[in-house]
């Protein structure tokens, strides 16, 4: 019991922090990017490699696979900026699917659908994190850094600009500000974060393939956000632990796991629809008065 | 002193010349109309000059330099603002938020120091908020400072619009029908504000159609028609020019 307790708040955690980036380029700079387990995929396969082929020291291995998310968040900002956002949002699509196609395909790198087995477990000084409970703390310590981080530049003048550019772009570069410029941060830092949540999973599963970080996911994460509230920074993480916390309980009560892996994408579409009809703003999100 | 000017200024939407070979100067100090019928290609100088539109031909210079071409967000820190005839204010931040934005606030924006709240970090944010309390109060805004922008009425909205363009500390204030839609107390509030910018030491190009405030304010008018400068000159020469009067003055405003 108390194993599966800790389970769902490692995998809670895990998609707080994705939750939490991906507001932080939809919810404030609004950036509608629908490419977030692409972040999530590239941090977790580059996380996987690095420590497979190369056994750097785990701060590093993780610096390192947050910079290679981060530079595809560059990749993919820099030539979609100038769309229109409905075209934007299918560039980020297409990213997303090209990712995952990546994963899928280049068999002499990431060997396919076979996937990455034997990731090792994360040692940090010497101190392994190799059960539950620590690595539990370890997935909570990058929840509350990551929320340390966003919430710090959430609150500067960097965050209420990237909040002007979500209001009108137009008006922005009428007051000096480079758009282009903080749309790309807003994007780099979005994927760098999502990358921690990547590499985080890969080691907990010890076992990563493309199936994971298909393009759907983008909308699951998507989901969490708008269901917990964009622009806020409770939200993100309220919808990330309603919407682990759904299926991980209907698994609990004893239902198949066949049935639970299709429940979810029901219970997913029904607390959307619920949340758009009834609550607009999220469950903790603000309405503006 | 030569502040702004344009040399045959053309823009051509595919076809459609909407402005023609447009020449303007506009000299230190000086407060600038830039009237015409609707559509006359107004709006689309603004644009222009202030690097929102690309150019299909001509010159643009600010200060003695050539700025056409650039950036919008250059030309700005060049030290050109602008407002827009229908207001673009950032509806879900507050009025102080919507002027504070428009600070030059170089340690804000970076990502190490907003991380670390170093000293000089918060120094700059407590002078920015000093100064956009200022600026607030110059238009008169300074109890709505925490008000939502977009709970705000019309005029006011337009207000805000202003303190933000002054905010950005420029040399030269592009306002984009200032006076459109309001009463005649907020017209004459704005009417005011201007005199006081100009006292400034602020130059000022302004479009409007109220042709009381054009006559009441203006050193110089530039009339514009179908995209064409069909004159230009003081108030007094512009009232009584037939052109104009045919173009544009017969009708009440």
């Amino acid at each position: 019991m108390a194993n599966f307790i800790l389970h769902v708040i490692i995998m809670m955690g895990i998609y707080a922090i994705l939750s939490l980036s991906l507001n932080f380029m939809l919810g404030y700079a609004g950036i509608i990017s629908i490419c977030h387990s692409a972040f999530f995929g590239i941090g977790a396969y580059a996380g996987a490699l690095i420590s497979l082929k190369l056994g750097l020291p785990f701060v590093i291995e993780m610096f390192l696979a947050c910079s290679i998310a981060g530079l595809c968040g560059l990749i993919i900002a820099a030539p979609t900026l100038r769309l229109d956002e409905d075209y934007m949002s299918l560039a980020t699509y297409a990213f997303g699917v090209i990712v995952y196609t990546v994963l899928s395909n280049w068999h002499s790198l990431t060997r396919g659908p076979l996937g990455l087995p034997g990731i090792p477990r994360i040692e940090i000084f010497s101190l392994a994190f190799d059960q539950l409970w620590s690595y539990a703390c370890l997935v909570l310590f990058f929840v509350a850094l990551t929320i340390a981080c966003l919430a710090s530049w959430i609150r500067s003048p960097l965050g209420k600009l990237l909040m002007a550019i979500r209001e009108d772009q137009v008006a922005v570069s009428a007051i000096g500000k480079n758009v282009a410029f903080f749309k790309i941060l807003a994007t780099v830092i979005s994927s760098f974060f999502a990358g921690i949540a990547g590499v985080l999973l890969a080691h907990y599963l010890t076992f990563i393939d493309p199936s994971t970080f298909v393009i759907q996911e983008s909308f699951i994460i998507l989901g969490m956000v708008v269901f917990g509230g964009m622009g806020t920074i409770a939200g993100p993480v309220a919808g990330a632990i309603t919407m682990v916390f759904i299926p991980e309980a209907l698994r609990f009560i004893g239902l198949p796991s066949f049935y639970a892996a299709h429940l979810r994408q029901v219970m997913f579409s029904l607390l959307i629809i619920m949340i758009l009809l009834k609550r607009p703003q999220g469950l903790l999100g603000k309405k503006l008065e | 002193m030569i502040l702004l000017e344009t040399k045959g200024l053309c823009k051509n939407f595919g076809g459609i010349l909407a402005v023609r070979e447009f020449s303007l100067k506009v000299k230190r100090g000086t407060v600038t109309a830039l009237i015409g019928p609707n559509g006359a290609g107004k709006t689309t100088v603004f644009n222009l000059i202030t690097g929102h539109l690309p150019i299909t031909r001509g010159e643009i210079f600010f200060r003695g330099e050539r700025i056409d071409g650039l950036p919008p967000h250059r030309i700005v820190r060049s030290g050109i603002a602008r407002t827009f005839q229908l207001v673009r204010i950032f509806p879900r931040l507050t009025v102080l938020e919507n002027v504070m934005v428009a600070l030059r606030t170089p340690r804000g924006e970076s990502l190490w120091e907003s991380l670390v709240k170093t000293r000089r970090l918060r120094e700059e944010a407590l002078e920015n908020h000093k100064k956009t309390l200022e600026y607030l109060v110059q238009v008169g805004l300074l109890e709505n400072k925490s008000q939502y922008a977009q709970n705000l009425g019309f005029g006011q909205q337009k207000l805000v619009e202003i303190a933000r363009a002054m905010a950005t500390e420029p040399e030269l204030l592009l306002l984009d029908e200032p006076t459109a839609g309001l009463s005649q107390d907020m017209t004459t509030s704005i009417q005011n504000l201007i005199h006081g910018l100009k006292k400034q030491g602020k130059t000022i190009l302004f479009i409007e159609h109220d042709m009381r405030v054009v006559m009441g304010i203006s050193d110089w008018i530039y009339v514009l028609n179908y995209g064409e400068k069909i004159a230009e000159g003081p108030p007094e020469e512009i009232k009584k020019n037939q052109r104009v009067i045919q173009a544009y003055l017969g009708s009440e405003s």
